[in-house]
């Protein structure tokens, strides 16, 4: 019998995929992006084809995408003109990047390949990950520090020189930026998340970091944003895989499920917090995806010939380490939203408490 | 005062996104008989896989945001976007 690409789905491959969704789909609706990078591990080790993974991957994520920037436009979160500006171009990136994934396999095969994610996930999470959390610490710092109060968002002495520049003819309005940005500026940042996209899976390590910081956006905006981008990104590469007939539907719909069910969530949980805990949840994340590198380059190095050769059990303990501590950054970084959000809307209960006259008699009189 | 729970609007979406899920699954060889005819040269069928995608995030979509609103978690009244 010719061997199938799609796996016969059983009860606990579905449980197990709509559980990572649920927790990835609740990362999402916070900063943007996530879950993806756990995703493909976890259906490749169900059996499905490297191949099938990322197309259903992919699939899931633009209708998840979809539904997290229309529940995050509600919030006023969404800027969606530079979101599709963004993901035109990212798209342009993801065919570059995949055409750069095609030719690194054909000169160095699978291998090659994964040492070349490898690097890239190093350079990117270690460079990118390491100054968002520290920012985000630095904020949440000065929040103690000061009254607990969000100080008013102003954007990076970079942001600004980028507001600045007046290239003729390529001025744009954008509203999360309440600032006019030439395009030249937007395309290679939409280019590079397509990139990144296309390498990692998860173009929101660079897509939020680069509204943020280059362009000016708030947090929150940013990473509402990036939903847009990712919906456009995620349609067109979809069709792509769709026109191969890789996609297993099936098990796409199963991660939605689970996704759409904490997306709602993670997006609900946007409007209870500050800037400061969605660049840490993303700068966490981040982090902690990057030491899950460490155990996979060794195996990778080995087989390359790099260094001297290791034993294939060793190889797969290693990368079963690598394996949980990308679920542990899911983990955190799902943890962290729940908490943040219980905390936010305990907040918020005792706030309207505060100001409802008829429970607090002091508020009739101010 | 709490607000009106959308039970109704709960129920006829969760009933609806049931039913997806069950066809879904029920006829899953014939969803995986489309993708290997499409492997194999009928390109049209590439659209199948993305219309049940619009679909099912259309209903479960709806259905998930009325769900967590019926259990009391809603957004706060005082937007985020302090642009």
């Amino acid at each position: 019998m010719e061997s199938s690409l799609f796996i016969d789905i059983n009860l606990y491959n579905a449980i197990a995929l709509f559980v990572v969704g649920f927790i990835g789909g609740m990362v999402s609706g916070f900063i943007g992006s996530g879950g993806a990078f756990v995703l493909t591990p976890a259906m490749m080790t169900l059996g499905v084809p490297g191949i099938v993974a990322v197309a259903s991957n992919i699939c899931h994520k633009f209708p998840k995408s979809l539904v997290g920037a229309m529940k995050r436009h509600k919030y006023g979160q969404v800027d969606v003109k530079l979101g599709i500006i963004m993901g035109i171009f990212a798209e342009a990136g993801v065919l570059v990047g995949k055409h750069a994934m095609t030719e690194v396999k054909h000169i160095y095969g699978d291998v090659g390949t994964s040492l070349y994610v490898s690097v890239v996930f190093v350079i990117v999470l270690a460079i990118v990950g390491s100054f968002v959390l520290r920012d985000a610490l630095k904020m949440l710092k000065a929040e103690k520090d000061g009254d607990g109060e969000e100080a008013p968002h102003v954007a990076p002495k970079l942001a600004l020189w980028v507001q600045s520049v007046n290239i003729p003819g390529t001025m744009m309005y954008f509203t999360s930026l309440k600032a006019r940005v030439s395009v030249l500026f937007i395309v290679p940042l939409g280019f590079a998340t397509g990139m990144l996209a296309a390498t990692i899976a998860v173009g929101g390590f660079i897509g939020v970091p680069a509204m943020i910081y280059v362009l000016g956006a708030p947090a929150l905006m940013a990473t509402a944003t990036e939903l847009v981008i990712a919906f456009v990104m995620g349609a067109g590469g979809t069709m792509l895989y769709a026109l191969d007939g890789v996609v297993d539907i099936r098990l796409a719909m199963i991660i939605l499920a689970g996704s759409l069910f904490g997306i709602q969530i993670g997006a609900i949980g946007t409007t209870y917090v500050k800037d400061s805990i969605v660049k840490f949840v993303m700068g966490i994340i981040m982090v902690i995806v990057l030491f899950s590198r460490f155990f996979y380059v060794p195996g990778y190095l080995s087989k390359l010939g790099l260094i001297a050769t290791m034993q294939e059990s060793t190889i797969n303990t290693l990368k079963m380490l690598g394996d949980a501590t990308l679920v542990l950054a899911l983990a955190v970084g799902g943890i962290t939203i729940v908490v943040a959000l219980i905390k936010g809307m305990a907040a918020h209960k005792l706030a309207n408490r505060v100001a409802d006259p008829a429970i607090n008699p002091l508020a009739r009189k101010a | 005062m709490s607000p009106k729970k959308p039970i109704a609007a709960t129920l006829l979406f969760g009933i609806a996104s049931l039913v997806l899920y069950t066809l879904l699954l029920m006829n899953s060889d014939l969803f995986v008989d489309w993708a290997e005819r499409t492997i194999k040269g009928e390109k049209s069928l590439f659209l199948i896989p993305i219309v049940v995608a619009f679909v099912f995030s259309y209903f479960h979509g709806a259905f998930t945001g009325y769900f967590w609103e019926t259990l009391g978690l809603r957004a706060a009244k005082t937007s985020t976007s302090k642009k």
